[in-house]
């Protein structure tokens, strides 16, 4: 087990450098000159190139993208051209928002997407399936742009149940953690769904209905315990997917957390900011996929030693 | 009757000529949602050619007296702010939602299926220059990579292109790529081999007729895909730009009139939704279809 959490971290620090190198190049080919750019007419030429000077703007690709992820290492992402902030305090100011969004749309995603799951399958081609598979369909098929404007018009604008956007308290919370919780829950129930069937095949389970279990117990004790196993590594991944900013929601309901911070950095084009937030985003996504393998082996050893002899 | 005159009167019904192609396609037809699925889209593919000659309006003119109206005989769907008739500029962003699935999906599935025989093919050190690629590839929260592209190369519709075709390649070629490592050690490559047929031979002419069923059903699950990442590029702005029409986009400048008018931001979501709908269950139907073993 120590052998294949170490090898899957080795793996994952090239891709981590990589990420930074295709970023770090990306992000400063653009065309034209970002100060300039900045300071449109009101700066001198004087002006302008004391301040490329400054940033370090002059020196070679190379040169710079080593200063970058030395500074990045150390945590230091830069200064935002457009606010005049560190990077990383803006991020970390942003961050609890986001993490309070995805875990109250994680909340919602399994608190449905789970019992939905089994439920459908358990009572598989009933009403009760076709209902919750139709219900999860639904969730992954409609854009979370789309849903957030339909939830705000029926629960803040005609019901006046909830508030439309900003946020000021947990209130705030519960339409964009509904909104991005269904999307999520179509996931978690079409595959809590399908494994589960799929486990209820084996030997074992007859094994356990010959020696007079109930199909409550056959379930709830034996089925489940392996048919959850790709459910839980899948829900890692979303997590961390919810934690790198949920862009299109914060933007919608007003919620100032990461995907907002990128969201807004690209509109007023500001490059270290949303080299900062990309960053930090897709770090996280690492980090839950390699959480997520981990999970996966430490919960099913079949898996660890085909990952371990199948990893290229 | 004799028992076998009797048997060579129900040959022609029994034993009756199949092939994989043929099975697949029988599949394919009694799957009614995916029938379902392929009428509503060939329909919308007839509705967005055609789109000047069916269409009541003029997708362009405006007319200020006539803003935000809602549903009526002349305007099915109501107008937006500049009393521009929704019907008719959703008609006209389906050419780009349909444009925008389909070609990078393409891209994406070409530079997909080169990587991944290559990688799987040959092994060693391409393998792992190719699959650390589509790591990375795949490590991007997908919406910001292409929302760094788009600020990158500016927001056009073949930017869009690139954007997509660069955030879908890697999943094709890691399906791909343990595909053809099923494959390799199949006798029929190496019965190739023994043959003295050369290594791009092997790769091109024997691996890849082998991967096309699966092409096939990546092809029709990823153009939803990407129809949803246009229309999401452009509710923020960084997608299809005014006074061009997009789905995405239609939605985005209607919210500003949601109390108004919800008709103006919910009626293009409708169809984003449908269109959604109805390329996944085409793309259900040929996976069930052409590769029972991808259903998971």
């Amino acid at each position: 087990m120590l052998m294949f959490a170490i090898r899957r971290i080795v793996i994952s620090i090239p891709v981590l450098i990589g990420i930074t190198a295709i970023l770090f190049v990306m992000l400063n080919v653009v065309p034209g000159d970002p100060i300039a750019l900045l300071m449109k007419e009101h700066a001198s030429p004087e002006v302008i190139e004391r301040v490329r000077a400054q940033m370090h703007l002059d020196d070679p690709l190379i040169t710079r993208y080593f200063r970058f992820l030395w500074d990045a290492v150390q945590g230091d992402l830069g200064i935002s051209i457009k606010l005049n902030r560190s990077v990383t305090s803006l991020i970390m100011n942003a961050f609890p928002n986001t993490m309070m969004l995805a875990a109250s749309a994680a909340c919602v995603s399994w608190i449905i997407g789970i019992p939905a799951g089994i439920l459908s399958a358990v009572r598989r081609d009933s009403f009760l399936d076709h209902f919750f598979m139709g219900f999860s369909l639904l969730g992954v098929s409609m854009p979370i742009f789309w849903s957030a404007l339909l939830f705000q018009y029926v629960f803040a604008m005609q019901l006046r149940w909830l508030p439309v956007s900003g946020f000021y308290g947990w209130q705030y919370l519960i339409l964009p953690a509904l909104v991005l919780g269904w999307s999520s829950a179509g996931v978690i129930a079409r595959l809590t769904r399908s494994s589960l069937l799929e486990v209820m095949r084996h030997d074992y389970i007859r094994t356990a209905r010959a020696k007079g279990l109930r199909e409550v117990g056959v379930i709830s004790r034996h089925a489940l315990k392996n048919a959850l196993i790709p459910v839980v590594t899948i829900m890692a991944i979303q997590v961390a997917t919810l934690l790198s900013g949920a862009v299109i929601t914060e933007a919608i309901f007003g919620i100032p957390g990461v995907g907002r911070i990128s969201v807004s950095a690209i509109q007023s084009r500001d490059m270290p900011l949303l080299q900062g937030s990309v960053l930090f985003a897709t770090a996280l996504v690492i980090l839950g996929n390699l959480i997520a393998d981990m999970l996966y082996s430490v919960l099913d050893p079949r898996i660890r030693s085909q990952m371990t002899k199948a990893a290229p | 009757m004799s028992l076998t005159s009797e048997m060579t009167a129900l040959a022609p019904d029994v034993i009756e000529e199949t092939s994989f192609l043929r099975d697949a396609l029988r599949a394919f037809r009694k799957n009614r949602m995916a029938m379902v699925g392929l009428f509503f889209v060939v329909t919308l593919i007839l509705a967005a050619v055609f789109a000047p000659w069916i269409s009541p309006h003029d997708p362009y003119r405006v007319a200020l007296d006539e803003q935000l109206l809602p549903a009526s005989s002349t305007y099915w769907l109501g107008t937006d702010n500049f009393g521009r008739d929704i019907l008719t500029r959703i008609l006209y962003g389906a050419r780009v939602s349909l444009v925008v699935g389909t070609v990078p999906s393409l891209i994406a599935l070409m530079i997909g299926t080169v990587m991944g025989i290559l990688s799987g093919y040959l092994g060693g050190r391409t393998d792992f220059v190719v699959m650390r690629l589509a790591d990375m590839m795949i490590s991007f929260p997908s919406l910001l990579l292409a929302m760094v592209v788009m600020y990158t190369l500016g927001a056009n519709l073949l930017n869009i292109f690139i954007a997509l075709a660069l955030v879908g390649w890697a999943s094709v070629a890691r399906v791909v790529r343990s595909q053809t490592l099923a494959l390799k050690g199949k006798e029929f490559i190496e019965a190739a081999r023994a043959n003295g047929a050369s290594r791009a031979t092997i790769m091109f002419r024997h691996i890849f007729p082998n991967v096309v069923p699966t092409l096939i059903v990546l092809f029709s699950l990823s153009i939803p895909d990407a129809i949803m990442w246009e229309s999401s590029l452009s509710f923020l702005g960084v997608g299809v730009q005014p006074p061009g029409s997009s789905w995405g986009l239609l939605v985005a400048k209607g919210k500003e009139y949601l109390f108004q008018a919800p008709l103006v931001a919910i009626a293009p979501g409708v169809a984003i939704l449908l269109t959604v709908l109805a390329f996944n269950f085409i793309g259900d139907g040929l996976r069930d279809a052409l590769d029972p073993s991808m259903k998971d």
